[in-house]
């Protein structure tokens, strides 16, 4: 039997990030996220990495450029509201071309909201939460294992990329347990950083970490090149799951916590005779458009499916492309959809109630 | 029990409800079930409720949240409240008879009464009603055995507190056989 231990969602993510090479971890603590700061604090100085709770989020993700400017692998987490006093810093490591992880338990808001579960960061995660031409990639893991797995990812593609990437998660994937396991990794092979500021010893010329383009012709230039490297990622790294889509009539759409309810919800169906399947983005930017045009093709609706009250779904609107309809079912401020309620909300759409 | 069981506990904070939900979860995964644990989280503290939702399953794990559970432990009155109609008809509830002065009002569901706080007071650990409230329901569910129980308790207790798995071993078989 392979080694499989139960761990919260926070702390896997924190072990995930440490075997990936991650030694520099700067956050400030919140609910739910809150073991993530917590395990790196018990770790972090055992290994010889920096734990540094900060005066606040906007401190903890300067940290963060800094580290990230010095070549190091570096994570911050936070949940909602931190998130977004984190925006400045984020857009400021996005404009000097950083790579990073950034992790997200998301609560209800907005404001301080609450602290139960919700998805209604999807906007902020994916339209780019700070000001400017920029994305994150966006990972949303549905179980602890994929936790593991995507943090281990996240710090790869933000490497290859030099882009920060998000990890998405809500407050029940952090809190809850699952068995999971670590496939040991090389940390030995880290990419090599040319462009970080390790000190020139002399020898070269000096290096920059900047995001300031006074001149406008050198900043679209700048903008321009990493448009390229974003057509890379959408090019290379879309990652989804689908299931039943090839015969279903109707695709229900959820990422996270939400696709497994969805999953409950579409079982139930089937055994009633319903034709549904389900689409699940793991990858929420880039938006795996490719897998909705081609389902568009044999669907009769599709049902998007989330904590909030509508925000993937206009991704999904614009990958259908008015192919065919696309509704939108929702349960928001930390409550959850039951597998009755988006049941019904497919029986509506399919004209049985 | 079918090849699912959900499993929920409630109770008030600070009676081990989570680390109960804990044994449970870590005995299906030793024993090479699929488990899930989600526990209820917020502003909680000794003295507040607190529930957690175990699935053990032979197929992976759907939604680990439990709307309907196969079996209820409830360990307080609130919980008993709040929880008692959602177990599925043909389920099974475990009462904590010491903290519950009422009876189940349904009668479709199989109800095991066990006095878990004062048992676990008469062998001086009042702290474990929670373990002894595992042991009655291992014996009403059959969900499992005791040696299988046994290796979700190993792996639960933290190594420095090795000493612990006898006595709560011992707490789960008075329950088992109260």
């Amino acid at each position: 039997m392979s080694d499989k231990v139960l761990m919260k969602g926070n702390e896997a993510i924190a072990e995930a990030a440490i075997q990936a090479g991650c030694r520099y971890f700067f956050g400030y603590p919140i609910t739910p996220q809150t073991e993530v700061a917590a395990y790196m604090a018990k770790k972090m100085p055992k290994i010889g990495g920096v734990f540094l709770q900060a005066e606040s989020e906007v401190s903890a993700i300067n940290m963060v450029y800094g580290a990230a400017g010095a070549g190091a692998r570096v994570m911050t987490s936070s949940s909602s509201p931190g998130i977004s006093l984190k925006q400045e810093g984020i857009s400021y490591i996005a404009g000097a071309n950083l790579p990073c992880v950034i992790i997200n338990i998301v609560r209800g808001g907005p404001g301080l909201g609450g602290i139960q579960p919700a998805q209604s960061d999807y906007f902020q995660a994916t339209k780019g939460g700070g000001h400017g031409d920029y994305h994150l990639v966006v990972f949303a893991p549905a179980s602890i294992q994929e936790m593991v797995d995507l943090t281990s990812n996240a710090f790869d593609v933000a490497d290859k990329y030099r882009t920060p990437v998000m990890i998405i998660g809500d407050g029940m994937l952090g809190q809850m347990m699952e068995p999971v396991t670590f496939q040991s990794k090389e940390t030995a092979s880290l990419p090599e950083k040319p462009w970080a500021t390790t000190g020139t010893k002399g020898k070269r010329e000096h290096n920059i970490i900047n995001s300031l383009y006074l001149n406008p012709e050198d900043l679209e230039k700048n903008i321009l090149e990493r448009q390229e490297r974003y057509n890379t990622i959408k090019a290379n790294e879309v990652r989804y799951e689908a299931v039943g889509v090839e015969d279903a009539d109707y695709v229900l759409v959820a990422y996270g916590m939400t696709a497994r309810i969805a999953k409950n919800a579409m079982a139930t169906l089937r055994k009633q005779g319903i034709k549904v399947g389900l689409i699940r983005p793991i990858t929420l930017w880039p938006f795996p458009t490719e897998i909705f045009e081609k389902t568009a093709k044999t669907a009769k609706a599709f049902l998007s499916v989330e904590m909030s009250m509508g925000q993937m779904v206009e991704d999904v609107r614009l990958a259908v492309n008015g192919a065919c309809p696309v509704h939108f079912y929702g349960r928001t401020g930390g409550m959850v959809p039951t597998p009755d309620e988006i049941i019904n909300e497919v029986k509506k759409i399919g004209g049985v109630l | 029990m079918g090849k699912t069981t959900e499993i929920m506990i409630a109770g008030f904070g600070g009676q081990g409800i989570l680390f109960s939900g804990k044994v449970i979860a870590y005995a299906g995964l030793m024993n090479n079930k699929e488990v899930s644990w989600l526990p209820s989280y917020g502003p909680e503290m000794r003295g507040g409720t607190a529930n957690c939702h175990i699935i053990i399953s032979d197929e992976p794990v759907g939604s680990p949240i439990i709307v309907n559970p196969d079996v209820l432990i409830v360990m307080n009155k609130p919980s008993l409240e709040k929880f008692e109609n959602a177990v599925k008809p043909g389920g099974v509830i475990i009462i904590d008879s010491t903290l519950i002065d009422r009876k189940v009002t349904r009668d479709d569901v199989t109800v095991k009464y066990v006095d878990a706080t004062q048992i676990a007071m008469d062998n001086n650990s009042p702290k474990l009603a929670n373990m002894v409230i595992i042991g009655a329901m291992l014996k009403a569910t059959g969900v499992m055995t005791l040696d299988e129980i046994k290796k979700g308790v190993e792996k639960s207790t933290p190594a420095s507190k090795a000493h612990l798995v006898d006595s709560n071993m011992g707490l789960i078989s008075a329950g088992y056989n109260g």
